[in-house]
């Protein structure tokens, strides 16, 4: 029996919340608490780092699978990652730190609970990457909901009530088919076990049904227009931590979802809904980024950019093309790291102004030179400028969509057109331009934690944006192994 | 020769019961000694009931009349303990109230014989004997509060419906033996067949019968007047033990004689089921009350426990069974923390009473949320798996439509738990309340917290325990 890397991954956080749960936030220990929950979720990390080393990208097996029996003759505990998981578990322990690291300037009061949420909701995000049993994997991603619901509620804004209900209910609904299906799944095969029902197949007259089923839970978490509006309220309401999880993992859930039962299970009726998606897509990405051009509030456009960039996401999976499918990946972690920046320096000036609003802003330039070149660094590959991983991923998708259906990837390049206008009229009103507030005189450059948090994310963006080889080594045979099993399964029927 | 071992936890009990009567009539000031006794009564039969009938296949009794298998021996130490720990947290409510008596511990006893004689019953009038018996102290118990009038008031629309309530029944029961000429479970099922629909009328006024004193919509009107007017230590006893006797006779008397008659009588439990899962989760929005709001949501539990029934499966049946034990752990909870929200000798009800309570008390709305989480159906918690359970059983019957109502009345009911989450841990805190609650309650909120919170790393277990009731 070899070491159980993955469930000491899932359980390491939760471990570190455990020992929190007995110290009271109160000003004295603050520090400690914050120390503790930085060092496990930073340990995680490492063990992360250590379980990508050990990963054999050579083949399209799961690796490191772990079985326990849980119910019997029903569900077994099963875990296990390849190389289509991975990344989702790499970027979950890389930004998880990164937001502990963030919560100093606006977290305020009941430190201690709000990392117990964080490092829970952790644990949680890992074992939906890394669970190979449906029921295993429903578990972990309703769960979440919890620990999200209390950050966006307990230390969220203004309208945070709102905010959170719309999230938990929105989801909540959709994620119920979701457990409709799974439950007919196990009663039409006897089995939830993922690689077996990847053997196994499901019948052809019932894919369709069970395909929308899955598709109403991981359309509302994806988010896809026109289920998307949950996202920008729990954005604007979350604090910037917990906006920074929302973006850079719970949105990857659904992405993931698509990829591993969607297109795994369900072959057939993904062929025949790819129309619908592709619609949904192009209009999340033409429609959203016309409402991001619109809005007012910070944390609101890069919101509604999140959701117009998972329309490519969504678009580049379903092109069931090699370049399509590790695009919509290398795009979600790029996705995964650029708008966790980008809601971390909304959060840097609002912490010093207390405003979100674009208005407030305008000629920082000067004050604070660092987070100017920082900001534009992630605008940058917000928009996809080559030599940011936010290209590679918009390229592939591209490259992937031109083969399968040429108008819709027209389309889809008028949409990186208005994300380029969006991004850069908005870096250019906040940044650029005359002062006119003159508060904002007396703003502070980055501190040495927020230099920190945004430097380590910058260098992945770049480093991965010249040199993507790591992450498409990993991902290419499993991916090339789905395409052929799925192409295999479609023209035989089942 | 009858074999009387097998009813010894039920002759123990009443013996008990007289005794404690006398010894309470003779000797004064004599409450604190008689609810000690009562409690050692109830875990003492838990134990006969343990060691004479669990290992039992099936044995009936007086000419058929009284069943012992698995079942019953199992409701009947589901009812026992769960009847221990509300007697055991009531103390102190009841002291505050000045109404620490000595009938309080003897009416709950001589209810709890009656359900254990329900959850035995084979027989059509061994099954209403034990009925009256139960609901008979029950209406006491509604009033037990006399000088406040919502107690009486109660107690009164309590006894009124439930005496309408009991006449349909006992006009089903007649029409069933009119039609079969017995009034055993056994022989009536050998006598269907020649006057199937003269016999489902019987069915439908018996279950009529059932699903008032079950609470299930649309016979659910007297549950929020009576759990609100009632004294919180009898609500508690109300909402979680009469459901076990009531499902189990439910689960006995559809599917002993009547299993044949199956499409009869699935449409009206599929009925009742729906409209008490959509109803329990839509009316409790609107509620103020934390125990109206109760009465509510357990209206909408005791429909997810029927949504097993209906199935007619044997999985079914079991998965309902699941459902009520892990529902009345989960009420357990939630009840520990009602009777803990209390101030200078004065309970809170108002849903607004919790406000902020996580300031004030970080460890009681901790565990409240997991309750209420649980209670709204979220994974990993417990409530996740009963409701789990019972869908599975259904889809495995192709009941698409029964399952995907009840999910998504879960979303519904999702919503009122959350405010409540919400008023505990997003809004303005108040005052302190009390923080000396006496062990027991303190005991009874960490072990059902503890259960719910854990049940997920063994959920085997439960489903081995239940897994061995086959009556079919």
């Amino acid at each position: 029996m070899n070491f159980p890397i993955l469930s000491s991954l899932i359980l390491l956080p939760t471990v570190g919340a455990f020992f929190l749960f007995f110290t009271r936030s109160n000003k004295q220990n603050n520090f400690t608490v914050k120390y503790v929950a930085l060092f496990t979720s930073f340990v995680n990390f490492l063990l992360s780092i250590y379980l990508w080393i050990l990963f054999d990208h050579t083949t399209s097996e799961f690796q490191f699978v772990e079985q326990r029996i849980w119910i019997e003759d029903f569900i077994n505990y099963k875990v296990g990652v390849d190389g289509i998981s991975i990344l989702f578990i790499l970027l979950t322990t890389f930004i998880t730190p990164l937001c502990i690291l963030s919560v100093n300037n606006s977290i305020k009061e009941r430190l201690s609970e709000f990392l117990i949420a964080v490092l829970i909701m952790e644990s949680f995000m890992i074992g939906v990457f890394c669970s190979l049993d449906l029921v295993i994997f429903y578990l972990f991603f309703e769960a979440g909901l919890i620990p999200m619901f209390l950050i966006i509620g307990i230390w969220g804004g203004a309208r945070r009530v709102y905010s959170a209900f719309k999230f938990f209910l929105y989801t909540l609904l959709g994620s119920v088919l979701m457990l409709v299906a799974i439950i007919t799944i196990y009663w039409l095969t006897g089995t939830t076990d993922v690689i077996e029902l990847y053997s196994l197949g499901i019948e052809t007259k019932y894919q369709n049904l069970l395909w929308l089923a899955f598709f109403s839970s991981f359309a509302v978490k994806t988010p896809m227009w026109p289920v998307h509006t949950w996202l920008p309220d729990a954005h604007v309401e979350a604090p910037t931590a917990g906006s920074v999880l929302l973006a850079a993992i719970l949105l990857k859930m659904a992405g993931y979802g698509f990829i591993r039962f969607s297109l795994g299970l369900f072959p057939v009726a993904s062929e025949v809904f790819t129309p619908l998606i592709y619609t949904l897509s192009v209009i999340a990405i033409i429609f959203t980024s016309f409402i991001a051009l619109m809005q007012e509030d910070m944390k609101k456009l890069i919101a509604y950019s999140s959701v117009a960039h998972m329309g490519y996401v969504t678009l580049g999976i379903f092109t069931i093309q090699q370049q399509g499918i590790e695009g919509s990946i290398i795009q979600m972690i790029s996705h995964g790291l650029v708008s966790a920046a980008l809601f971390l320096c909304v959060g840097v000036v609002y912490d010093r102004m207390h405003s979100r609003l674009i208005d407030t802003y305008g000629g920082i330039v000067s004050i604070i030179p660092k987070y100017s070149v920082l900001f534009m660094l992630f605008t940058l590959a917000a928009l996809g400028l080559p030599g940011t991983s936010g290209f590679i991923g918009e390229f592939l998708i591209l490259m992937g969509a031109f083969k399968d259906n040429f108008l819709v990837a027209v389309i889809a390049s008028i949409g990186v057109i208005i994300g380029a206008a969006y991004m850069l009229w908005l870096y250019k009103r906040v940044i650029f331009g005359k002062l006119i507030n003159n508060d904002l005189k007396k703003m502070i450059d980055l501190n040495r934690s927020e230099s920190v948090i945004l430097t380590s994310l910058a260098i992945p963006t770049l480093f991965f944006g010249f040199y993507p080889d790591p992450l498409i080594n990993t991902i290419e045979v499993s991916i090339s192994d789905l395409i052929e099993t799925y192409n295999f399964r479609l023209a035989s029927k089942i | 020769m009858t074999n009387l071992q097998l009813v010894f936890p039920e002759i123990f009990l009443s013996l008990s019961i007289m005794f404690l009567l006398i010894f309470g009539v003779f000797k004064k000031n004599s409450s604190k000694i008689i609810q000690n006794l009562s409690l050692v009564v109830l875990l003492v039969t838990a134990v006969i009931t343990f060691n004479e009938t669990v290992g039992i296949k099936e044995v009936k009794l007086f000419n058929n009349s009284i069943i012992i298998d698995y079942l019953s021996s199992l409701m009947k130490i589901v009812t026992l303990l769960a009847t221990f720990l509300v007697l055991v947290i009531s103390s102190n409510y009841l002291r505050t109230f000045k109404i620490f008596k000595i009938e309080y511990p003897i009416l709950i006893l001589s209810s709890v014989l009656g359900m254990m004689i329900m959850i035995n019953s084979n027989d059509l009038i061994v099954f209403y004997m034990g009925l009256e018996l139960q609901s008979l102290a029950l209406y006491v118990l509604a009033t037990f509060n006399r000088d406040q009038i919502k107690s009486s008031e109660a107690g009164l629309k309590y006894f009124v419906l439930s005496a309408l309530s009991s006449g349909l029944l006992l006009y089903g029961c007649s029409l069933i033996y009119g039609f079969t000429g017995s009034t055993n479970f056994n022989v009536i099922a050998n006598q269907l067949g020649s006057s199937e629909y003269a016999i489902t009328f019987g069915i439908v006024f018996i279950l009529v019968g059932l699903a008032f004193k079950i609470s299930a919509v649309p016979f659910h009107m007297w549950a929020p007047d009576v759990y609100e007017g009632s004294p919180t230590s009898v609500t508690l006893f109300f909402t979680m033990v009469p459901k076990v006797a009531a499902l189990t006779v439910f689960i006995r008397f559809l599917y002993v004689p009547f299993l044949n008659l199956i499409d009869q009588w699935q449409m009206i439990l599929i009925f009742l089921s729906i409209a008490s899962m959509l109803f329990g989760a839509i009316a409790a929005i609107g509620q103020t009350n934390l125990k109206r709001l109760v009465a509510y949501s357990s209206i909408g539990h005791v429909g997810y426990a029927l949504a097993g029934v209906a199935t007619g499966t044997n999985e079914g049946m079991q998965s309902s069974v699941i459902y009520i034990i892990i529902y009345i752990i989960m009420n357990l909870g939630l009840f520990s923390c009602l009777l803990m929200i209390k101030r200078e000798n004065q309970y809170y009800e108002k849903i607004e009473d919790l406000s902020g309570l996580s300031k004030n008390h970080p460890m009681l709305a901790l565990s409240l949320m997991i309750i209420l989480f649980s209670l709204a159906g979220i994974p990993p918690l417990a409530g996740f798996f009963a409701k789990f359970y019972v869908f599975k059983s259904v889809i495995e019957q192709s009941m698409y439509f029964l399952a995907i109502v009840g999910l998504l009345s879960t979303v519904v009911a999702a919503f009122y738990y959350l405010r409540l989450i919400k008023i505990m841990y997003f809004d303005k805190e108040k005052e302190k309340y009390d923080t000396d609650h006496g062990l027991w309650l303190k005991f009874s909120l960490t072990f059902s917290t503890l259960l719910i919170l854990v049940y997920f790393i063994f959920p085997s277990q439960l489903i081995d325990v239940v897994s061995r009731i086959n009556i079919i």
